[in-house]
């Protein structure tokens, strides 16, 4: 029997099975933060349910923290009396938490695989739906709702439809100046963002091969705006020399266990998907979104399109809408169009190697004036280790303000939003209508993009400031 | 949760595709700790723009709401149907949903209806020329039925959660049927599972 990555796992974790039931799945890693949780605790109180597995979940607090002055008091009240309630349900159900001020805090994307909790061959869920992106390690890992939260909280288990398959295999090498954001988002510009409903992507090829783990991160991140359940890539060295030696990755005989077991995970010769699409990496190029969904995109050297352009009549009205909200004409070039504001960092592109992307940019240059631009880490350790590289100094020196860590402007819930009308280079993930702010319009780029668009004040790549 | 059989109402076209939770809930109602109140927020983008079709009072009171395609993609924010369901909603109708936003309406007992797009788009221009036509959505029968229009068609729901919504369930307490296959699969976990504490 041959059998795909994501099947090996899905199947590992059934502990009840019944004809005309969905699967009860068993899960190994339960991430909580404070948005999606204060409910489901009210749920577990109201009917006398303990956690099951406090040791199996982790709390940490990252979508509406502060990134400035976080050792004052946070003016904003609603945000600190969610922040107070997730510090007294862990308190009362015995949960660890990593709060704002701790060196473990920041995004739970970013954090899961930092402390080595994410690990091939796992499932992971949070109450948030870009948890596909621990699939990068080799993990079976979704978002998930509040009802299903407390669910989880209470039995360790879900029940759960098993989604079908989908291979996306990307081949090649990437031009110079091509990332992995740019490979996601040439994935969901084909596939469009319903592409990978109802099914697990799995990410295969040489290019997905040659990326890094935070490449990696990058790309299983961003499944969900591809409408997935979740992305995933097998194990491989690349995978298993990023855990080693980190906190929670298996130690001495069971290091060597648990290699052989990660080595079994791949998904066989001759296993068979249900939707395969293949992608060539030597025609990429770094895009960005024109849209108000991240589908919508163009690559740096093309033009706005005409909405008129589109045969399909929803998504002609859609490009329509996102044009007059983004306030651009049709045939404008990307490369005209002038920004306010460049936002570094979230779980898609705020972990270090994203930060020295983007500061290799900067180094002996300035932000245009008159610009606004900040960093914001993914976790209190990736400022540590920015700080120890001297990067925030290069950040600082060009103009940028160096934040602390969280999800900030990536949705706007702290007081790092846009202005109505201003417009945005955004290394997050989703440029939906007021993301970042009411009115605010937002264009995903990579964090190469974004600094090179800061320099220049308006859409450019990296090789836009050397020529 | 109430139990959902059978009910008939009246419908609210929106003619958009991809409307992500993003616009169903905007993120500054996420602070709030509190289940219920969420309806306020519904679309609040959106209703600041008067011609915005859930502030025609021809559609006031209206329990199911005609959407386009993929309807609730984005974030997992289950604050979307809970604003949905405090606005008065009682089942969305679509040709296709984003899974999590489909799987938070199925805990909350808010049903996400898919049918053709082409019978969602003539039930949303029947709807406009008579905004008091009313839907019947049957979840015993799996059907959706506008006698009006001459509109009966099946909708399809998996057996499981078809019984637990009709018999209005709570989840947690069907997995907790299945405690000793949870212990079991406890005691055969890998020596090296990651363990937070
Ligand atoms: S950084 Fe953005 S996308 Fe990531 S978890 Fe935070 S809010 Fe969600």
């Amino acid at each position: 029997m041959t059998a795909t990555l994501s099947r090996k796992v899905w199947d590992r974790h059934v502990v009840h099975r019944a004809a005309g039931e969905p699967d009860l799945l068993y899960v190994d890693l339960h991430l909580i933060h404070e948005v999606t949780t204060p409910q489901a605790f009210d749920g577990l109180r109201l009917a006398g349910r303990k956690v099951r597995r406090r040791d199996l979940t982790l709390a940490t607090m990252d979508h509406n923290t502060p990134t400035l002055d976080i050792d004052k008091p946070n003016p904003d009240q609603i945000a600190t009396r969610q922040l107070e309630a997730l510090v007294r349900n862990c308190k009362e159900f015995g949960i660890r938490l990593y709060p704002l001020g701790h060196a473990n805090q920041g995004i739970v994307h970013v954090i899961g695989p930092q402390l080595g909790l994410s690990q091939p061959g796992m499932t992971i869920v949070c109450g948030d739906s870009h948890t596909s992106t621990h699939g990068a390690l080799g993990a079976l890992a979704f978002g998930i709702g509040t009802s299903e939260v407390e669910h989880v909280l209470a039995t360790q288990t879900l029940p759960q439809v098993r989604p079908q398959t989908m291979a996306i295999t990307v081949d090649g090498d990437l031009p110079d100046g091509v990332t992995a954001k740019d490979v996601i988002l040439a994935i969901i510009a084909r596939i469009g963002v319903s592409g990978g409903a109802g099914s697990i992507i799995e990410y295969r090829g040489s290019t997905i091969r040659g990326l890094s783990m935070e490449g990696r991160l990058t790309v299983c991140n961003m499944s969900i705006e591809a409408g997935a359940r979740a992305g995933m890539i097998a194990p491989d060295e690349t995978t298993y020399a990023y855990l080693e030696g980190r906190p929670h990755a298996p130690k001495g005989a069971d290091w060597q266990r648990a290699l052989d077991d990660w080595r079994s995970l791949a998904t066989d010769p001759g296993a068979t998907f249900d939707r395969e699409v293949t992608l060539n990496a030597s025609d990429l190029r770094p895009y960005v979104t024109w849209g108000t969904n991240p589908a919508q995109s163009s690559t740096i050297d093309g033009l706005v399109p005409d909405p008129a352009s589109f045969s399909d009549a929803p998504r002609r009205e859609s490009a329509l809408r996102a044009l007059r909200y983004q306030d651009l004409k049709p045939g404008t070039l990307i490369r005209d169009i002038a920004v306010d504001t460049v936002f570094i960092g979230s779980c898609t592109n705020g972990r270090l190697d994203d930060l020295r992307a983007a500061a290799a940019v900067l180094r002996g240059r300035t932000v245009k004036a008159g610009m606004r631009a900040l960093v914001v880490p993914g976790s209190a350790e990736v400022r540590e280790r920015a700080e120890a590289e001297g990067l925030d100094r290069v950040f600082i020196a060009a103009g940028f303000e160096w934040r602390y860590a969280g999800c900030s402007m990536c949705l706007g819930m702290n007081p790092d939003v846009l202005a109505p009308g201003e417009r945005c280079a955004s290394t997050s993930n989703r440029n939906f209508e007021g993301r970042q702010g009411t009115g605010g319009r937002t264009h995903l780029v990579s964090p190469g993009v974004a600094a090179a668009t800061a320099v220049l004040g308006h859409f450019a790549e990296p090789k836009d400031l050397t020529s | 949760m109430r139990a959902v059989t059978v009910f008939t109402a009246r419908a609210v076209p929106l003619d958009r595709a991809d409307v992500d939770t993003d616009q169903i809930i905007p993120s500054d109602w996420l602070k709030r700790i509190e289940r219920t109140g969420f309806g306020a927020g519904l679309f609040s983008e959106w209703k600041k723009d008067p011609s915005f079709v859930l502030n025609d009072p021809r559609y006031a009171g209206a329990e199911i709401l005609l959407a386009g395609a993929n309807f609730g993609c984005g974030s997992s924010r289950e604050h979307a149907p809970w604003a949905l369901e405090d606005a008065g909603f009682r089942a969305i109708v679509a040709s296709s949903f984003a899974d999590i936003f489909r799987n938070n309406s199925l805990k909350i007992g808010l049903l996400p209806v898919v049918i053709d797009a082409a019978i969602v788009s003539a039930l949303m221009r029947a709807v406009e020329l008579d905004p008091a036509l009313e839907i019947t959505v049957d979840l015993q029968a799996q059907r959706l039925v506008v006698t009006r229009v001459k509109v009966d068609v099946a909708f399809a729901i998996d057996a499981f959660t078809k019984w637990r919504l009709t018999e209005g369930l709570d989840d947690i307490g069907l997995s907790l049927r299945h405690e000793v296959d949870i212990t079991r699969h406890e005691s055969g976990r890998a020596s090296w599972s990651p363990k937070v504490a």
